[in-house]
């Protein structure tokens, strides 16, 4: 009942091509910044900053880049965490080489660097598809990873090849806090998921589209398959790089490329197919999921030990996590293959109508 | 009716997440570890003996000084993600925090410098991390105690000069150095390039990516060059891997020698017989023979509370070195104690134990670990404190010791560790403590 556009009419061109065009989406939008932007950081202790949301927001960021790529441009790639290794390597490099930058322009220019990696491993994608593009990607991980533990340069020569991350500085405010570095990373997400949105609304939006649905078809209207597709890796393995950033300087501070290893990739594919191929919103859906669920099973599991005396051991835990990802896998691809946001889009459907049925 | 139950479950989440209330004169020390995945063995063997350990005081000595020790398991998965999640986690838990934390991972331990530093919370990286954290002054509230890898290193090569018949014959001989492609397997890799220099051997690097289940191609390379030694620096599944490889590639086993955390039972008895003869560098002896051991298997396993689910790994390599990080542990909180009271401590009182813990062969008696470790002596300064190693070798069915304590080569090694964590400190902008100054 509350859900509902009547009454809200559209008078000029600009109000029918806005984000949000219903006013109430409007108002939970800003409401949903406004929580994660003072209330959360407010009420949230460190735990929750630290160890919970700042992850997930980066995450997030992360499967938001994959879904670019794969979501809407329809080329499979398991490289992601190579291109987020790429962006917390370079962005230590700047911050270490050319520390007078500052922190935004290194962010910049790594993603941008993340990005020409991107575009060279995204060439094979203008042969081949499917199965065939995700091993082509799949060899990117492998050799970029390669790279950053051979080469000395990329990690100062430090001994034992990982990189500690240098203090977030802009303009003489230090990032320290957990509350600090979680506004920093929502400032940034928040930004490029806007822009991630209207990309998905403009020309080039559409070109990626087209190139999913039917890459003839859409070569034909005139589409460029070869700027497209690269287009598409480039801007998705940006993303990826500036999540691969945040994850180094707001979350773990220190990092091996160990870290960025295919689990990682594999972990991103799997938010965007739980969360939702091809949608900004399940990119984060899918995030909040895969980063929530261990740690709900195994606090849960505490809480079920507490209660009734009896331990799970932690091997059980740990292989039912596995098996719970598994069975959604296999549920989403063959029940919702649009994941949790096409979930949230049938019920904002379903309550644009409510009560009534029809 | 379904109600009700339901409105006690959830009343009894919320007080268990509210965090128990109960919890008065506890010392808290979360069990941030392993037990599934490739490394699980070394995780749950070493978390098995810090557990058991606890357990045990707070069965037979009601604690330490009156103060029950209390633990909380966090699976980390060797994963430096999950890691900084559990440490997060635990770090704020009632009544003071983590007190101190055992990492378990080299990864993971690097994660957490700064954040531990910044939290005042202790890390006891006994046998990995970050080797030059042994430099006290540049890294207060990092302890890689007993034995880093770096002195473990030297001690490897002082072993094989031993048996090739003195240092100088060293000259000329090819060594290589398999390690596992880790923040863990490379940290060797300056300090062995700098002894090769200084006694003329020639050493060879040759990585394996992880978890190290594919080494044909490294195995290839090795018979090869036709090596004098090999040192393994493997971890969890890489071990007996490279054992097999080795007996198929025709390889000497006694002349491969593996690092602490290639020389457990884990890592041989899968290979079979394929690891007769092979030899690997310990700080800690295996075995139930030890007073210590007697009592961890009288108090706790006899009772049925022992945290192992595999009985016969009871006095492995993995649970007697969990001991002596409960040892150490308990031994710092006894320490601390003393100074601050008999009360649950933080995080900052029990890193004043840790730097201050000496524990003498006096002390290792009283204890019963005479043999089970060594004495260890830390200060501001050497925030390692022991630094010797033993070497033991496999007959197939058990390790047998074959060296006394070796010393490493601190004349190598500290000059190394104090340049290297100069660096980190100009790196970082931080001020060295000065040493003179602290009580």
């Amino acid at each position: 009942m509350l859900y509902r556009e009547a009454g809200q009419f559209k008078t000029t061109y600009a109000e029918d091509q806005q984000i949000f065009p219903i006013r109430q989406d409007r108002i939970a939008m800003a409401l949903l910044l406004v929580v994660a932007f003072v209330v959360v950081p407010m009420i949230a202790n460190q735990y929750w900053l630290a160890a919970i949301l700042t992850p997930f927001l980066i995450l997030a960021l992360a499967a938001l880049g994959l879904n670019i790529l794969t979501g809407y441009a329809g080329q499979l790639s398991l490289g992601t965490a190579a291109f987020m290794a790429v962006g917390a390597f370079m962005t230590y490099n700047f911050v270490l080489r050319m520390p007078w930058l500052g922190i935004i322009p290194s962010l910049v220019l790594a993603g941008l660097c993340a990005a020409g990696v991107g575009i060279a491993f995204g060439l094979p994608s203008l042969r081949i598809k499917g199965f065939y593009l995700a091993v082509a990607t799949l060899a990117c991980q492998f050799f970029v990873l390669w790279v950053l533990q051979r080469v000395g340069w990329f990690s100062n020569h430090s001994t034992s090849g990982v990189i500690t991350a240098q203090k977030i500085v802009i303009l003489g405010y230090e990032f320290v806090s957990p509350a600090s570095k979680y506004l920093f990373t929502l400032a940034v997400v928040a930004v490029m998921a806007l822009a991630a949105k209207n990309l998905m609304r403009s020309q080039t939006g559409r070109a990626f589209m087209a190139v999913r649905d039917m890459d003839v078809a859409a070569s034909v209207i005139g589409i460029r398959m070869m700027g497209t597709k690269l287009l598409a890796f480039g801007i998705s393995s940006f993303y990826c790089g500036v999540a691969g950033a945040l994850y180094a300087f707001c979350y773990l501070g220190t990092v091996e490329p160990e870290a960025f290893s295919l689990d990682l990739s594999f972990r991103v594919l799997f938010m965007i197919i739980i969360g939702g191929v091809g949608s900004i919103l399940g990119s984060f859906l899918g995030a909040a999921f895969i980063t929530l669920l261990p740690i709900i099973l195994s606090v849960l599991s505490g809480a079920f030990s507490h209660v009734t005396g009896i331990e799970i051991s932690y091997a059980v835990l740990s292989n039912f996590e596995l098996i719970v990802f598994g069975g959604l896998i296999i549920f989403f691809l063959i029940v919702e293959p649009q994941g949790l946001a096409r979930l949230w889009q049938i019920t904002k459907e379903k309550l644009r109508l409510w009560p009534f049925p029809h | 009716m379904k109600r009700k139950n339901l409105a006690i479950t959830l009343a009894a989440l919320a007080a268990f997440v509210a965090g128990g209330a109960q919890a008065q004169n506890e010392q808290f020390i979360p069990a941030n570890g392993y037990w599934v995945g490739p490394y699980a063995p070394g995780g749950s063997g070493f978390f098995g003996g810090i557990i058991d350990y606890f357990q045990m005081l707070n069965t037979r000595d009601g604690g330490i000084g009156g103060v029950k020790l209390t633990w909380e398991k966090c699976e980390t998965e060797y994963n430096n993600a999950r890691g900084v999640e559990c440490y997060e986690r635990s770090k704020k838990h009632p009544p003071t925090g983590a007190s101190v934390i055992h990492p378990l991972s080299t990864g993971i331990t690097y994660s957490l410098i700064e954040k531990a530093t910044a939290d005042k919370i202790p890390v006891i990286s006994m046998g990995y991390g970050r080797t030059d954290a042994a430099d006290g002054r540049v890294f207060p509230y990092i302890f890689p105690l007993i034995t880093t890898y770096w002195s473990q290193n030297t001690a490897v090569i002082k072993f094989i000069g031993r048996k090739e018949g003195g240092m100088d014959k060293l000259k000329g001989k090819k060594i290589v150095n398999l390690y596992h492609d880790s923040a863990y397997g490379k940290e060797t890799l300056p300090v062995l390039d700098v002894q090769a220099k200084k006694y003329g051997f020639e050493v060879t690097h040759i990585a394996v990516p992880h978890p190290g289940n594919e080494q044909q191609a490294q195995w290839l390379e090795i018979r090869r060059i036709k090596p004098d030694w090999v040192i393994l620096r493997g971890w969890g599944v890489m071990n007996p891997t490279a054992l097999k490889a080795a007996a198929r590639a025709g390889y000497p086993r006694d002349k491969m020698v593996g690092e602490w955390w290639s020389g457990a039972e884990e890592d041989v008895i899968p290979a079979g017989d394929a690891a007769k003869g092979y030899i690997a560098a310990a700080f800690n002896l295996p075995g139930t023979s030890f007073p210590a051991m007697q009592d961890v298997v009288k108090y706790v396993y006899n009772k049925g509370k022992g945290d192992l689910d595999d009985k016969t790994r009871i006095g492995s390599i993995y649970h007697t070195r969990g001991v002596v990080a409960g040892i150490i542990t308990a031994e710092a909180i006894r320490d601390a104690q003393a100074k601050y009271g008999k009360k649950p401590l933080t995080g900052e009182q029990v890193r004043w134990g840790i730097e201050h813990l000496n524990i003498d062969d006096k002390r290792l008696k009283e204890l019963g670990a005479v043999g089970l470790m060594q004495a260890l002596k830390v200060s501001c300064m050497d925030h390692e404190g022991g630094g010797a190693v033993k070497f033991l070798q496999w007959d197939g069915k058990k390790w047998n010791v074959i060296t006394d304590w070796i010393s490493s080569d601190q004349s190598i090694v500290r000059p190394m560790i104090e340049q290297s964590a100069a660096q980190y400190a100009k790196e970082k902008g931080i001020t060295p403590r000065d040493c003179s100054k602290e009580s």
